[in-house]
Formats: structure tokens, sequence, C-alpha cells
């Protein structure tokens, strides 16, 4: 018992101290140059690393300063330990990995359970600031304040003197502050250090970019702004929406309605007015639900998903199909010239798809394209417009794009095959068909089925052919979002979220969680009967 | 020759020889009208459909001098970004290969699986965070912020350990683990081991990688759309889309000749490094 013990603390004893010799040993041969190069390199991810925290400290941005410190502390101890190795590979690509795949994809999680879009893009704050910026009307008492207009880092700002002779400056962003060290010409402050005034003759040129430029008269939105109609006195402009700190509502002094903040992001009154913009806030399940209880939302959903099944399901069939036949077909040694075919049908395949789907988009179009002109001699066939055909357009083309890359992979599965199987079977007596059924096709599929599977899983998110053949066209004008009868579902997100009128990243972002859904589901099914991860060592 | 042996021909390689006439047709279709209508002077689509009806390079020179289209750029934007983007995506996944294949470490069956989960969920689903990251990002730092270049580089190297990491490991498992252990017993480093001898035996898939990841982003418009906006900036998948998204009154010709400079570098890279590619591709890569 003991002796066991003794035998194991000594063993992990001595794994110890040979992992710390092998450390040593690698320390020593690694020579100065693999030193200089990593002293160089972890320099680099230092000196971003402070710039990086210097600016975001100018931007009070505390969060994300830690994460990058700890990024670059442990950049740092893992490129300086002994222990550590595999990191030291690791690394680089899991950094990337980290912000650019899992992070996003993440955070369009969270997004979908946001109202996050046009109109509610920023904080209350912001939006606060945006409404009591407009809807301005001059106070009729105001007294003329005398203005210089300057610019200063690409900005406008108006510098302002008071009645009691004070220089304050201020732009459409920042409030009027005091600055000292001002010029006055008379009583009236003309220049200020760092900033260019504009003389009159630019004042005339920039006349609308002058009359546009409002100031917050105080870091209270209430206080109203100060605007200049002529470049040298500026007067005194009062929204008629008035922010009540305390209630956190917006009145609207001119016809006395009351808006308030009901938790939807956005000001409402009380017959369901809405003041825009709003800002952002999180909106639970409502995405969802609206994507699936608005009937007009609910029946573009349902055809865009089954779209998406039937367009990478057929895909993978045809194109399997045809690069079969077509291997089988050249798989003939007594046929001539197979490499001369061979050469040219992975010739489509080599195009980049998105000109190949452009150029067909072309040889498509109903009045002028080749296929109607050419080769059905001026029909007007409406490949592109009508909702079955721009189906079935769409799966010519991605058959067209696809079927030289099952060819290829097909050829190389079933010259692998060892021909002796081929002849045991016709000794056997085993005709061709029966040869192929029993002994070619389940052997090849050991081989392709993998494929298939990430063939079918590549094109359930194929944007480029839907996008630049028929940009997911013809619209379904009953759908109050950019949708159209050949979208998919990834690519009816691009268009809910970046195209249209108003965007909608909510609602995209709701979306892309039913493609996360089913995408793990069809994954789950796949690596359960193909046992792939079992076998993953 | 007799009908007979005419018939037994045909029976035995004649048909394949029309199937194979049939198919090349179809398949060649698109690249020789798009050819054709490139070297055509006059603009419009109708008139690109009588082939080769007249040759001349108007419209190269078209695409090429146009102030709204600055086709030159496009094409050096998707070189630089490509190319950058090709040779990072293997040099990382290169990296973490090597740990896979000759470490054995706590978590590495666990690193593995995500990798092969995580790819299974492609970048471009989480464009509308990508797009909302960067426009933060570049509120702070402009260099990588929106219409960045570089930025948009950072973006790709986040899919650089997806497919490539597994097709590597797969790879490097095939070289014998004798050969580096050698090298140790002579005293050479992990470091060195993986530069001067692990590379080097690797070089064939480390080709297939830097194509695929290259074709990848050459052929990337919704992650490059969002995210380049200035003409100036973006690449040819933008660029080309938006000059022909209504074919009808584009310049046809002018864009052809623009598809047919911007397919030649892939299309001649992928003829040049074929071998090596057929190989690749039944290792897990799909169009």
């Amino acid at each position: 018992m003991s002796t066991e013990t003794e035998r194991v603390t000594t063993d992990a004893r001595r794994a110890r101290r040979q992992a710390r010799a092998r450390g040593i040993a690698d320390q020593a041969s690694g020579g100065v140059r693999v030193l200089i190069a990593k002293l160089i390199l972890v320099g680099i991810v230092d000196a971003v690393a402070i710039y990086a925290v210097l600016v975001l400290a100018g931007f009070g941005e505390w969060g994300v300063i830690a994460i990058v410190v700890a990024v670059a502390t442990l950049v740092n101890w893992i490129y300086f330990s002994r222990r550590a190795l595999p990191a030291k590979y690791l690394a680089p690509g899991v950094i990337f990995l980290a912000l650019f795949q899992v992070f996003v994809l993440l955070y369009t999680g969270y997004v979908g359970f946001t109202n996050y879009g046009t109109g509610h893009n920023g904080s209350k704050e912001q939006a606060v600031n945006a409404l009591t910026a407009s809807s301005l009307e001059r106070v009729p008492d105001s007294p003329a304040y005398p203005v210089a207009v300057v610019e200063g880092s690409g900005e406008l700002g108006l510098l302002v003197t008071t009645p009691d002779g004070d220089a304050l400056l201020g732009t459409s962003e920042r409030p009027l502050e005091e600055v000292s060290g001002a010029t006055f010409e008379g009583d009236r402050a003309v220049a200020a250090p760092g900033w260019e005034t504009l003389q009159f003759a630019d004042v005339l040129e920039r006349q609308d970019e002058v009359t546009a430029l409002s100031v917050p008269f105080s870091s209270d939105p209430d206080d109203g702004r100060l605007s200049t109609p002529d470049g040298s006195s500026a007067y005194r402009y009062l929204s008629t929406l008035e922010y009540d700190e305390a209630t956190g509502s917006v009145t609207d002094t001119a016809t006395g309605v009351v808006y308030e903040d009901i938790g939807t992001g956005a000001f409402t009154s009380a017959d369901g007015e809405e003041l825009m913009p709003g800002w952002k806030v999180a909106v639970g399940f409502d995405n969802f639900v609206k994507a699936v209880t608005d009937q007009r939302l609910a029946g573009p959903l349902v055809y865009v998903t089954l779209w998406t099944f039937a367009f990478a399901l057929l895909t993978v069939a045809l194109t399997f199909a045809i690069g079969l036949f077509l291997a089988i077909t050249f798989n003939h040694p007594r046929m001539r010239g197979r490499r001369i075919y061979r050469a040219l049908l992975i010739l489509p395949y080599a195009i980049p798809s998105f000109l190949s789907a452009l150029v067909w988009a072309g040889m498509m179009n109903q009045s002028f394209g080749f296929l109607n002109q050419v080769i059905f001699g001026g029909a007007e066939i409406p490949w592109l417009t009508d909702p079955w055909l721009a189906k079935a357009s769409v799966l010519i083309v991605n058959v067209w794009l696809g079927f030289p890359y099952m060819f290829l992979v097909c050829t190389g599965a079933l010259q692998s095959i060892p021909a002796e199987l081929q002849e045991a079977a016709r000794v056997d007596g085993a005709n061709p068909a029966q040869a192929f059924r029993r002994i070619t096709l389940p052997l090849l599929l050991v081989s392709i089925a993998p494929l298939l599977i990430s063939s079918f899983a590549f094109n359930f998110n194929n944007f480029n052919v839907v996008y630049m053949l028929t940009d997911g066209g013809p619209r379904d004008s009953s759908a109050p979002i950019p949708v159209g009868h050949t979208d998919i579902l990834i690519s009816m997100v691009y268009k809910v979220a970046f195209t249209g009128q108003t965007r909608d990243y909510g609602l995209a972002s709701a979306y892309t969680i039913i493609i996360f859904v089913l995408v793990a589901v069809i994954s789950i099914i796949a690596f359960r009967r193909t046992k792939s991860l079992e076998e993953l060592n | 020759m007799s009908s007979r042996r005419l018939a037994s021909w045909f029976r035995d390689t004649g048909w394949r020889h029309l199937t194979g006439v049939v198919v090349l047709a179809v398949a060649m279709l698109p690249i020789v009208f798009v050819i054709s209508s490139s070297l055509n002077p006059r603009g419009t689509l109708t008139g690109s459909n009588a082939l080769f009806s007249a040759i001349g390079f108007d419209s190269y020179a078209r695409i090429l001098q146009n102030p709204q289209a600055p086709f030159p750029a496009w094409f050096a934007n998707t070189l630089i970004i490509s190319g950058i983007t090709a040779i990072l995506t293997v040099f990382l996944g290169a990296l973490a290969a090597y740990a896979f294949s000759r470490m054995r470490f706590a978590g590495r069956r666990v690193g593995l699986i995500s990798i092969v989960i995580v790819q299974m969920f492609p970048q471009l689903l989480a464009v509308v965070a990508i797009f909302l990251l960067l426009s933060a990002l570049g509120d702070w730092f402009p260099a990588i912020g929106l219409n960045s270049r570089i930025g948009l580089i950072l973006v790709y190297l986040g899919g650089a350990l997806g497919v490539n990491t597994y097709l590597m490991y797969g790879f490097f498992n095939t070289i014998p683990q004798s050969i580096d252990e050698a090298a140790r017993i002579d005293g050479a480093g992990h470091a060195r081991v993986f530069f001067t001898i692990v590379l080097p035996l690797v070089t064939p898939i480390l080709a297939v990688v830097a194509l695929l990841s290259f074709i990848a982003s050459v052929n990337e418009f919704v992650v490059a759309s969002v995210v380049l906006i200035d003409a100036d900036v973006q690449t040819l998948a933008v660029g080309l889309t938006k000059l022909v998204s209504n074919p009808r009154y584009a310049d046809w010709s002018a864009f052809s000749a623009g598809a047919v400079m911007a397919a030649l570098p892939v299309v001649a890279l992928f003829l040049f490094l074929q071998k090596y590619i057929v190989g690749g591709l039944t290792a897990g890569a799909v169009k």
C-alpha cells in the first residue's frame, strides 16, 4: 500500500522533473534568433495594448480596458512561461476565434432580444438630446449674443460673448463652456486658442452649415440651444419638447401632449404615438413572437425556411447524382481524351462563384438575356421573375456551380476502390447494375457521406448564388420586410438588417437565432450518424 | 468503319464522348458568353448576344478608367485582403494543428471538438454583430473600424481556425512523429522542429489551405459589403455586384471585361495548384 503511493509520488515527481528538463532543453536549444523574434512579437502586442488602453481611457471605456489588459497579460504569461507549451501555438488563432467568431455569434444572440435598428440606435440619453435638439423655436425675448464661428479638428463651434463679458465656446456635441485666453476685440470675443475663426467670406460660403449649427446652452437639455442665423449674433432656441428628468417623460409644450417612457424604447403618448428617435432596450422574446405570430411575417418565415431546406437538399442530391454519373462515365480505361474533359469540367468550379452567378443573371434576363434571345429563339421566359421558375433557375445555377466538385471527389473515391472487387462480383455472376448498387455505391458513400453533409451545411447558407442571381426576388409585396420567393434564411437576415427603408437588427438577429437552432439540430443528427466526433483523438 | 463496328464503338466509349460534349457545352456556355461580351465594344446586354460578332478591347479600357467604378482599386483590395488573409490563416492554422497533432494536453479533445462545432456556424451568420462590433471599434480606433480593410482582414482571421485546422491536423498526423523526435534528440527546440522540420514536410496542405482561404475571401460578399462602405476600399465581389445590380442598364461589356480579369488570378492559381487541390478537396472542402 505504502510502496504504491510512494511509486505514484515519485512518478509524478519524475514526470515534473522531466517536464522541467524538457523546458530547459527547449530554452537552451531555441537559439538567440527564436528569443529575439519572441521578444519583438510580444513587444508589438504590448505596444498595441498600451496604445489601446490610452485611447480607451480617453473614452472612459473601463470595461474594455480590463479585457485588453487581461488578454495582454495572458499573452505575456504564455510566451514567457516555461510551461503552457501548447498555448504558445494555440493562442494567436484562439484570440481571433474568440473575438470575431464566438463573441460575435453570442452578441448576435443578444441583439435578437433587443429592438436595435433604425430609430433605436443609441442610449436613452442620446435620444433625449436628439429630441430636444429638434423642433426648436426661438425664445421670444432672447438677448442677441455676439458670436464668432470657429472651427477646430473638423467641426464647427460657436464662440459666444455673454452680457457679462465672458467668452464661452461650444459645439453641437459639447455644451457651452468658458474658454481661457480668448482674444477680445472691444467687448467681443473673436478668437480662441486651438480654434480657427471663420472670416465673413467663409461664413457666407458655408452658410448652410453655419445656420444648421446649434450648440447646447448647458448640459441640461431643457436649457435650450444657441443658433446663429447670420454668423455674428446668436439667439436662444428652446425645443417645444421638454424632458422631465424626475418622471422620465417628454412633454410637447406646444400641444401639451405628454410622452411617457413605457419600456418599449421610445417616448409614447397616451394614444400610442411614438417620438422618434427612440433608444435601444431589451425586448425579451418580442422579436420571436412578432416573427411567428404576425401574419405578414409568419408566412414568409415558413416558406423561406422550407425553401432553404429544399434548396440545400436538392442541390446536394442533383450535384451528387450528376457528379457521380460523370465520374463513372469518364472512369473508363479505353476512353480517349479523359484528361481534357476533366480539365475543362473543373473550370466552373475554379471561377469565383459570385462572378458566375452575376453572368448567369445577365444570361437569364427576360427581355435581353442570351438564353431567351438566342437559345429559346426570342421567347420571353421569366427565368428570374416568376416565383417558381426563379426557384428552378437558382437551382440550375447552383448545380452548374457545384457539380464539378462532386465530379472531382467521386472520381477520386471511385479510383480508390480496388478493381478486384468488381471482378470478383462479375465472377460471382453479378451484372454491372448489381455490382454498382451492392459494391461500388456503398464503398463510395463511406468516403463521400461526410462531404455530402458538409456540402448540405454549406448550401444551407449559400448566400452568394441567391443574392447575385435573383436578389431573393421576385419580391413578396405583401410582406412588410424586404423578402422574396427565392430568399433563403441567411439572405433574408441580410436584407432585413441592411437593405430597405428601415434596418431592423433585432428582427434580423432573431432570424439568425432560428438558423443557429436549425444548424445545431442538423449537426447533432449528422454527428450522431457519422460518429465523426467519437473518432476524434 | 462498318456500321456494326460503329455501334459497338458507341456502346463502349462513343456515348461517353457524346455525354462529355453535351456537359462541356453547358459548362462552358457562360464562360464563352462572358469572354465574347467582354470583347464586344458595344455596352449593352442585347449587343452581347451575337457571340464574337465584334472583337475589340474598348470595354477593358472602359472598366479600367471608369471613375465611378474604380476597378483597379477593387482588384488591388481583393488581392491584398485575400492574400494577407490566406497567408495569416495558413500560419495560425498550422500553429494550432501542430499543437493538436504533436502535444498531449488537458482540453485537447475538447478543443478539437469545439473547432469542428464552431465551423458549423459560419461567420456570415454573425454579420449583424460584426457590423455593430466594427462600428463600435471604429469610434475608438478608426484604423480597424467600419470602412477599413485591416478591420475586414481581422474579421476574416476569426475564421482561421475553422475548417482549416482540422484539415491540417489530419495531414500533420500523417507525418511520422519519429522525425521530430530524432530532431529533438539532436537538440532542436519545439519552435525549431516546427519551422524547419514539420512545415516543409506539410507544404502540400499549406498550399491547399492557402488557396481555399484565398478563394473564400475573394468570394466573400456578406461581411465585406457591410464593412467596406466607400467605393475605393471595396473588393471585387462588392464592387462588381453593385455595378450590375440592374443588368439591363449596366455597361454589360465593361462588367464582362472586369469579370474576366477578376477570374483570371483565381483560375490561374487553381489550375497551377490543381494536383494538390484534388487531394485536399476530399479532405472536406466544399463549394
